[in-house]
């Protein structure tokens, strides 16, 4: 049952085939099974799941059908969740017991979601391979020695896993995208603005925004109607008429013009990804949809306008851990500089001391014009050739990331990491709506093909991937665990 | 050497706004440290901020008082620097595109001349908390109440050439804002701060001086001394061969003297960038509009229709003016009496008088307008004289009966029936024949004498222009 998708959960929760407590009980054993050694939980949340699940399952027979009664969800460690520890995977917050909800974790609980836990990340969700979590790296369901991804590298390895039955995340630079397609799953970054971001332990504000990883793109849209919609706590959010996203996952694709970015299909590819996706966008041909290359002139340009602004937002947006409230604090300080130095220096890690450091750089005065300002005017031409292609076609699609999973500790230095992110990065400038399925295998490693459409279009992108989900099976295949593995020889 | 001082303020008032700036926390002055502190002012993360659309009302209110360009799109920055009090570890403002541009201020001066002064900007940011050193086991307490109060801070162009000057515009600022009903604007409990920019110059050199900015002052009298302290010491040290230096100095009230805040001077840079939590403020025109109709009639307006209406001389018109509730009380008091010059003289005169020995201010004035008239309306019907009418005024002060009442009860009434002032007369003409013989042989200036005799007889009460005609018809 676990490894079934939101869809298939809620017709057994609705036919009464299984619990809701029973299904909390399977992920919580499953769990305690294997995430000592995926490490995709940092809390577990078993006994307030088992409540919220018997509850759930009270609710039912009253005759609730919210659309999420029941099943088991796992949060991104970087929402905020009222008296359950919240870490953004720092040491800084190793004791912050949040006393308020997010927006997105409201609105799944008013949803009828069950909260297993929180999930790994890489620290305040700056690195693409979940290394940087003061909590030790998330691993690979597929090969426990390669990395999850990041930076929401715990909730794909859950959901891969079937650790939990969904999972939220968080995407500034292709934190959802990129763990997806490590981990062989489907992953949406929605619309900036599309979703609420109160409650979201910033990174970058103006790029980030929350999204679900989940089995299937149809979960993805069940996720999106719960999560989607305006919120008066987070100005950036945006009011648009509601929509329900599942509404057009079954229209054909006839005619449907997709658009190869020769950019992504370039130099630095994996030649097993390249032909797994140029196989997948075959699939979408033989659906009825044209193809033609398109031109993404300043994608070179994305990886070093994000490595500004996104630092330069997070040197402001960190500067509140600072151990005067709450938090890490250091011992003893001998004065209040002291006190902010090492509270600081002790509390962050290295990555994220770094992009602190580049950030503040890149704002100081005298560096602001060449710096921060450029990467803005950037970010607009970035815009303006996403703009300009979808003049021409409705979706974009290419690989999402160069290369399948890497080996724990492989990439040593930064800016090798930096260019894992190399085909996410610019819709985070643009703002736009990309989502990540899997689309085949590289030496048993999962393959993640990118679909992109235009401000607000997520219901194309999500149509788009559910119907290649009906004719391919990429996103049916489960990782073999070791330790169920070795469980069934035993047996 | 002749010098000119050149100084410019930098005027921080808070916004009487309900909330805070950025969140739903009550502003209310006074409570217990850290109630009125929620998840968002505590820089809680995930937290975000909300514009408190009354903020930015009241910000465009004040621009159109002072003639000022409203910013049609105004942007929020952050202000980086790391403060026990400030949670985020940035201060939320605007650096290039503030609400209120450039507009300006007429004040008018003690020779009676006026002067336009340049307000270069006023744009709004939050207020950081405070810290108290107090004795928290050897540790410094933070209070976060004030923490996101809104602000507004009004910059002028180095326009004010004298410390009076400087005081001149404070208090014309300080009464627009009153009559706008922005601010509480009480400098004595911080909900009006000013800094001030002074540099002083060889008289007929184009450029500035180097400029010092005084901070910590916190009364117009105190601005007045401060700034002229300071440009004394700037003189000093230039006619000593010494240069001054750019700092930030306290003024120390208790020492009447500024000092340097910090040993080495270091240019901050506080890293500004726009603000990715909230989008631009888009004011239209039909806002603008809006609020225009909301604003209230302005000081300088109210001077011109008080001379025109009331007859009142500019002098009058200008003191009366200055404040809000005194014009109002001034006003309330001539429509009802009938009498706006003598109003004009018992507001500005005896109340003043009244309000200034108990430190009052005018809504504690145990004599409200309504009674002022009432007492008015008696001295014109001939009730009281303008004298007896002083002590009815300080019985008021203590008695809230009605004026007609104390009048009754201490047998003040002026006498005018005429038999009972007859025989007054004629008591004091029989008591004082050496006068009276002087009259009659033609020195009539001893009739005052004759009155006053009268007067003192009759307590006061007598009508003094029926006494002086009755002894004359008499004599």
């Amino acid at each position: 049952m676990i490894e079934k998708t939101v869809a298939e959960l809620s017709e057994a929760l609705a036919s009464g085939e299984i619990t809701s407590v029973e299904l909390t009980r399977a992920y919580l054993d499953r769990i305690a099974l294997h995430n000592t050694e995926l490490n995709a939980y940092i809390t577990v949340c078993e006994e307030s799941a088992l409540e919220q699940a018997r509850i759930a399952d009270e609710q039912r027979a009253a005759g609730s059908t919210l659309p999420l009664l029941g099943i088991p969800i796992a949060h991104k460690d970087l929402f905020c969740t009222k008296g359950v520890l919240t870490t953004s995977g720092s040491k800084i917050l190793h004791n912050f017991i949040s006393p308020y909800d997010a927006t997105v974790v409201e609105r799944m609980q008013a949803a009828g979601a069950v909260m297993l836990g929180k999930t790994n990340m890489d620290e305040f969700a700056m690195g693409s391979s979940n290394e940087s979590s003061y909590y030790g790296a998330a691993r690979n369901p597929w090969n426990v020695d390669k990395v999850p991804g990041g930076s929401s590298g715990g909730s794909a390895a859950a959901v891969a896993a079937d650790l939990c039955a969904m999972a939220t995340g968080t995407d500034t630079g292709g934190s959802i995208r990129q763990p997806a397609a490590f981990c062989g799953i489907t992953g949406i970054k929605p619309s900036y603005g599309r979703i609420s971001r109160w409650g979201m332990i910033a990174y970058a504000s103006s790029l980030d925004q929350a999204g679900p990883l989940c089995k299937s793109a149809e979960d993805a849209a069940l996720l999106l109607n719960v999560m989607a919609g305006v919120d008066d706590k987070d100005s950036t959010s945006i009011s648009l008429p509601e929509e329900d996203f599942t509404a057009s996952l079954n229209e054909s694709l006839e005619g449907l013009k997709i658009g190869l970015p020769k950019q992504h299909f370039a130099e630095g590819l994996d030649a097993g990804i390249e032909a797994a996706i140029r196989n997948a966008v075959a699939e979408l041909e033989a659906l009825g949809a044209t193809v033609k290359e398109i031109d993404l002139p300043n994608s070179d340009l994305a990886i070093s306008a994000y490595y500004v602004i996104a630092p330069a937002e997070a040197s402001a947006n960190l500067s509140r851990f600072d151990g005067v409230r709450y938090g890490y604090r250091c011992e003893n300080p001998v004065d209040l500089e002291d006190m902010y130095k090492r509270s600081r220096s002790e509390g962050f890690g290295d990555e994220v001391k770094r992009r602190i450091m580049v950030g503040t750089y890149a704002l100081s005065a005298g560096f602001y014009d060449a710096y921060y300002r450029k990467a803005q005017k950037i970010r607009r031409l970035v815009k303006e050739d996403y703009a300009r292609a979808f003049e021409e076609v409705d979706v974009i699609i290419g690989p999402t990331t160069p290369s399948p999973a890497f080996g724990l500790d492989s990439i040593k230095d930064s800016v090798t990491m930096y260019l894992e992110d190399i085909y996410t990065i610019a819709l985070n400038l643009a703002g736009l709506p990309g989502i990540s399925v899997p689309a085949g295998f590289v030496d048993g490693l999962p393959v993640g093909m990118q679909i992109v459409a235009t401000d607000f279009a997520e219901a194309k992108l999500l149509n788009v991937a559910h119907q290649f989900q009906k004719v391919t099976d990429w996103h049916m295949r489960k990782p073999i665990l070791r330790n169920a593995a070795s469980q069934q020889r035993e047996a | 050497m002749q010098y000119e001082t050149v100084i410019g303020l930098e005027v921080h008032v808070q916004l009487s706004t309900e909330s805070k700036l950025f969140s739903g926390s009550s502003t209310k002055f006074g409570a217990e440290p850290n109630t009125q502190a929620n998840i968002f002012d505590l820089a809680l993360p995930g937290t975000l901020p909300v514009l408190n659309e009354k903020a930015v009302a009241m910000a465009v209110k004040f621009g159109l008082a002072i003639g000022a360009d409203i910013g049609k799109i105004s942007v929020f920055d952050r202000k980086n620097y790391f403060y026990p009090d400030l949670p985020k570890g940035y201060q939320v403002s605007q650096l290039d595109y503030p609400t209120v541009g450039k507009g300006s201020l007429t004040v008018t001066l003690e020779d009676g001349s006026e002067k336009v002064i340049g307000v270069t900007r006023a744009h709004m940011e939050e207020d950081a908390g405070k810290s108290l050193h107090e004795d928290y086991h050897g540790m410094s307490g933070i209070d976060l109440n004030r923490a996101g109060t809104p602000l507004l801070e009004i910059v002028s162009e180095p326009d004010i050439r004298s410390a009076k000057e400087a005081v001149a515009y404070l208090k014309k600022l300080h009464s627009i804002i009153r009559y706008l009903d922005i601010s509480d604007a009480i400098m004595a409990q911080g909900s009006m701060r000013c800094d001030a920019n002074v540099s002083i110059r060889p008289v007929g050199q184009e450029e500035f001086g180097t400029r010092t900015e005084i901070k910590n002052i916190n009364s117009f009298k105190f601005v007045e001394k401060a700034i002229n302290y300071e440009v004394r010491r700037q003189q000093e040290v230039i006619e000593d061969g010494g240069r001054v230096v750019q700092e930030t100095r306290l003024y120390d009230a208790d020492r009447d003297e500024t000092r340097s805040m910090r040993s080495k001077e270091v240019a901050n840079d506080y890293r500004y960038f726009p603000e990715p939590d909230l989008l631009p403020i888009v004011i239209d025109d039909a806002y603008i509009d809006a609020i225009r109709e909301q604003l209230p009639e302005l000081p300088d307006a109210r001077a011109e229709r008080f001379t025109q209406e009331f007859g009142l001389s500019e002098y009058d018109a200008g003191v009366l003016v200055a404040s809000r509730e005194m014009a109002d009380y001034f006003e309330t008091a001539a429509k009802l009496s009938d009498d706006a010059k003598l109003a004009a003289n018992w507001v500005s005169q005896d109340l003043q008088a009244l309000l200034n020995k108990h430190s009052w201010e005018i809504s504690e004035s145990p004599i409200q307008a309504e009674r002022l008239a009432d007492l008015i309306k008696r001295i014109k019907d001939n009730t009281i004289s303008g004298k007896i009418a002083k002590t009815v005024f300080e019985t008021m002060v203590e008695d809230s009966s009605s004026v007609d009442a104390i009048i009754e009860a201490k047998g003040l009434k002026q006498v005018t029936d005429s038999g009972a002032l007859e025989s007054l007369v004629d008591q004091v003409i029989a008591e004082n024949p050496d006068q009276v013989q002087q009259y009659r042989d033609g020195k009539v200036q001893v009739i005052g004498f004759l009155v006053g005799q009268c007067m003192q007889l009759s307590k006061g009460k007598a009508n003094p222009a029926q006494v002086n005609e009755l002894l004359r018809s008499k004599l």
